[in-house]
C-alpha cells in the first residue's frame, strides 16, 4: 500500500485521496485497482455474495433505506427509481450511463479506468435487487481507456462466473454487454441513451410518457443509473445501509465524487462527505484546492457543471447539498466546480460554455436548435467588439423563448439582488437548451458592466422626428 | 476497402448476438468498420444495415448524429484540443494557435503527409488537467506549446506505434462472453416471466 494521504499518484493523474471515509475510491490508491486479483483481495465481489445471500425485496429495501441519491445529475434516490417500475412487466433492463460530458465533470471515467470490477459489481446487485434480466454498460465514445479497463474486467468476471449463467452457483443469472458511444453530450440524457443503445439517432424522448422505469429500452421497464450511483451499492452492500446513512447527512447520505478545475491551486477530484462539506472548503481547504492560484481573488464559480447557473463568494459558504445549492439559485448537477480567477475574461468564460451547448444541441426541439445558435452568435459578436447594447437584452429575450419566466440565478450583495431558486420552466424536452442559456443568464446577472463596456451603444432616432 | 472483412463479420455477428434486437449494434458495428478502412465507407453502412436489418440510409441516419464517425479520410492520428470551459481557462485557444501553426494547418485539416488530423473537440472529461487534447482518444494532459511539439515529433518519427492505434480503433481489447458462460439476449416479446431468482433468495 503506498502512503500518500495528501497527495495524488502517478497512475491516477488529478485525483486527491485525503484523510477522508472512502466509499467509492478505496482501491485507487493501488497501481494495479483495476485487476481482478487486486478487487479480489480487497473486499472485491463480497457486497455481491452478501446481497445473494438476501432474498432480492430485501437488497432493494436496503438500498431504498440508505437513500442513494443519483449521482448523475438529477439526484433521485435510486432504491426509488427501481420502484417505479411497472408490476408484472417483464423483462426489464438495466442501463448504465456511462456517457460522462458534461463540461467540469469527469468522475466516472476514473471510476471506469480505476475500478471497473466495483462498477460491475453494483450492477450486478442492482439487477439482482430490481429484476432486471440485461443489464448494458453504456461507455462513452471518446473514453478508450476506459472501455479496454471494464472490457478486460467483464471478460475476466465471465471468466470467474461472477458474471453469466447461474452467478457463483445461484439462481442469479444476468449477462453484462458493454456498449459504446461515439460523441454526442446529449446522449448523457437518459431516454436519449435509450435511443442510442437501439441503435438511432441520440434525441430524447417525450415524457411523459417515455419514463424508462415504464416505457424504455425497447419498450419494457428500464433502469438508468449513472456510473458513481452503482459504485456505490458494493460498499453498500457489505456494510449496510445504517453505516452508509451514518456517512454524511440525513438528506445526502454517503459520499460524492467533486471534480475542482479552473484557476485554482490544486484541481483535482476529490471523494468528499456528502452535505456537509461548504464550497469554501473545496475551494481553499488545505485538503482540497488550496485557493485560488497566483494568490488571486475568486470571481465566480460553476457549481455543478456546465449546465449550472454561477455562483460568486458570497455563495461560498453553501454547502455541497441539492436543496441548499438549489435555494442559492444553482444545482450540484454532475458535481464539477470550475473556478474562475480575477483575470477571467467573464463574457468570453460563457462563450466558450454557450459554444458547447449550441454545437450539443440534438435538433429535435427548436428553442433549442436556434436559440442555442443564436445565444452563441451574438455573444460571440459580443465578445468580438463587434455588438451593441440591443444584443444583450436579445441575448435575456432569446433566453426566454428557452426557459420562460424567471431564471435562476444566485443573490449577490454588492449588486443587492437577491436569490430567484432552482428549478427553471423549459419550452424543450431535456436540458441542453437550457444549459447553452444558463451560463449566458448568469453572466449577465452577476457582471452586466463587463458586457456593457464591450458594446457600442446605439443612439436611437425617435420615429416622430424620423416623420416629420 | 469497403464491405465488412470475413474476421469482421464474425465479429459483428458475436457483437449482434449479445442484443435482445439487432439494430441495437449499429454504432459498435460502424466502429468495427471506422476501425477496419479508419473512416465510415458507403459500403460499409450498406453493409452494416444487412447485418442489422436496416436501410443503408438508416444506418447512415445514426451514424451521421455522431461526432466520431468520419465519412472521408483523416489522418492515421486525429488529434482533437478540448476547448470548453476549463480547457478555456487554461490556455486552450493559446494552445490550439500554436497546434495550427505548428502543423501549417486549420482545424478540421489533415497535414500533406496525411499523418495528422487536427480538430477542436469539445470536453473531453480531463478538467482538472487542463488543458488536454486526445490522440486518437488517447489523453494528453496539461499540454504546453513545448509538450506539443514533442507529441508531433514523436507521432513523426513514429515513436508512439505501440501505444497509439492508428484512427478508427478506440478501445484495443474486445468484450467476448464465452457460450458457456453467458446468459444470452432473448426479444423481449419472447420473455414472458419474471427472472427466477425473484422467488427468493438466490440460494448462495
Amino acid at each position: 500500500m503506498t502512503s500518500n494521504p495528501g497527495g495524488t499518484w502517478p497512475h491516477a493523474p488529478g485525483f486527491y485521496v485525503g484523510d477522508r471515509p472512502k466509499i467509492v475510491t478505496s482501491r485507487f490508491e493501488y497501481e494495479d485497482s483495476y485487476t481482478l486479483q487486486r478487487f479480489e483481495a480487497t473486499d472485491g465481489y463480497k457486497g455481491l455474495r452478501a446481497a445473494l445471500a438476501k432474498p432480492a425485496a430485501e437488497v432493494h429495501e436496503e438500498v431504498r433505506n440508505a437513500t442513494v441519491l443519483g449521482r448523475g445529475g438529477a439526484g433521485f434516490p435510486a432504491g426509488n427509481k427501481w420502484g417505479l417500475t411497472p408490476q408484472g412487466v417483464w423483462p426489464r433492463y438495466l442501463v448504465v450511463n456511462g456517457d460522462e460530458s458534461e463540461p467540469g465533470t469527469y468522475k466516472d471515467r476514473l471510476l471506469m479506468e480505476r475500478d471497473p470490477h466495483q462498477l460491475i459489481e453494483g450492477c450486478l446487485i442492482a439487477c439482482y435487487a430490481a429484476g432486471l434480466s440485461q443489464c448494458f454498460l453504456y461507455i462513452r465514445g471518446e473514453m478508450a481507456l476506459a472501455q479496454e479497463r471494464v472490457a478486460t474486467a467483464l471478460n475476466e468476471a465471465y471468466a470467474a462466473g461472477y458474471v453469466g449463467k447461474n452467478i457463483l452457483g445461484s439462481k442469479f443469472s444476468v449477462d453484462i454487454v458493454l456498449h459504446w458511444g461515439a460523441g454526442a453530450y446529449v446522449v448523457g440524457e437518459e431516454t436519449a441513451l435509450i435511443e442510442s443503445l437501439e441503435g438511432n439517432r441520440g434525441m430524447p424522448r417525450l415524457k411523459p410518457p417515455y419514463f424508462p422505469a415504464a416505457i424504455g429500452l425497447y419498450g419494457q421497464p428500464t433502469i438508468v443509473n449513472n456510473v458513481e450511483t452503482l459504485a456505490n451499492l458494493p460498499w453498500l452492500a457489505r456494510n449496510g445501509a445504517a453505516a452508509y446513512t451514518a456517512v454524511g447527512t440525513a438528506t445526502s447520505p454517503g459520499t460524492r465524487m467533486v471534480a475542482v478545475s479552473g484557476h485554482v491551486k490544486r484541481p483535482g477530484v476529490y471523494e468528499i462527505i456528502n452535505g456537509t462539506t461548504t464550497f469554501r472548503d473545496l475551494i481553499y481547504g488545505e485538503e482540497f484546492c488550496q485557493g485560488i492560484r497566483n494568490g488571486n481573488e475568486l470571481k465566480a464559480f460553476v457549481p455543478g457543471g456546465g449546465s449550472a447557473p454561477w455562483f460568486t463568494e458570497d455563495q461560498l459558504d453553501v454547502a455541497f447539498e441539492g436543496p441548499q445549492a438549489g435555494a442559492a439559485g444553482s444545482m450540484l448537477g454532475s458535481g464539477a466546480v470550475m473556478v474562475m480567477d480575477s483575470t477571467t475574461d467573464i463574457p468570453r468564460a460563457a462563450l466558450t460554455l454557450t459554444r458547447f451547448y449550441a454545437h450539443e444541441s440534438c435538433g429535435k426541439c427548436t428553442p433549442c436548435r436556434e436559440g442555442g445558435t443564436w445565444l452563441e452568435r451574438i455573444l460571440s459578436r459580443v465578445v468580438d467588439g463587434k455588438g451593441t447594447d440591443a444584443d444583450l437584452d436579445q441575448l435575456l429575450e432569446v433566453g426566454q423563448s428557452i426557459c420562460p419566466g424567471e431564471f435562476p440565478h444566485a443573490s449577490n450583495e454588492k449588486l443587492g439582488i437577491t436569490a430567484v431558486p432552482f428549478p427553471y420552466r423549459m419550452n424543450t424536452i431535456c436540458f441542453v437548451g437550457p444549459s447553452a442559456y444558463a451560463p449566458v443568464h448568469s453572466a449577465l446577472t452577476l457582471f452586466r458592466s463587463e458586457f456593457e463596456s464591450r458594446v457600442t451603444k446605439r443612439t436611437l432616432i425617435p420615429v416622430t422626428a424620423v416623420a416629420q | 476497402m469497403a464491405r465488412l472483412t470475413e474476421e469482421n463479420i464474425r465479429l459483428a455477428r458475436e457483437i449482434i448476438s449479445r442484443y435482445p434486437k439487432p439494430r441495437s449494434a449499429t454504432i459498435p458495428l460502424l466502429h468495427l468498420a471506422q476501425e477496419q478502412d479508419g473512416f465510415v465507407t458507403n459500403e460499409a453502412m450498406e453493409h452494416i444495415g444487412q447485418l442489422v436489418g436496416a436501410t443503408s440510409a438508416e444506418v447512415y441516419g445514426t451514424a451521421s448524429f455522431y461526432e466520431m464517425f468520419k465519412f472521408e479520410p483523416v489522418g492515421k492520428y486525429l488529434i482533437n484540443i478540448c476547448g470548453t470551459m476549463s480547457c478555456a481557462l487554461m490556455g486552450s485557444e493559446e494552445l490550439m494557435h500554436h497546434a495550427e501553426s505548428r502543423l501549417g494547418i486549420h482545424m478540421g485539416g489533415t497535414t500533406a503527409d496525411g499523418l495528422i488530423t487536427l480538430e477542436r473537440a469539445e470536453c473531453q472529461a480531463a478538467c482538472t488537467e487542463a488543458p488536454c487534447l486526445q490522440v486518437n482518444y488517447r489523453y494528453r494532459f496539461r499540454v504546453t506549446a513545448e509538450n506539443f511539439d514533442t507529441l508531433v515529433d514523436q507521432l513523426q518519427s513514429g515513436a508512439l506505434e505501440g501505444e497509439i492505434p492508428a484512427h478508427g480503433t478506440v478501445a484495443a481489447v474486445r468484450q467476448h462472453i464465452p457460450a458457456d458462460k453467458g446468459v444470452g439476449a432473448v426479444a423481449p416479446e419472447d420473455v414472458t416471466e419474471g427472472p427466477a431468482w425473484l422467488d427468493g433468495k438466490a440460494a448462495l
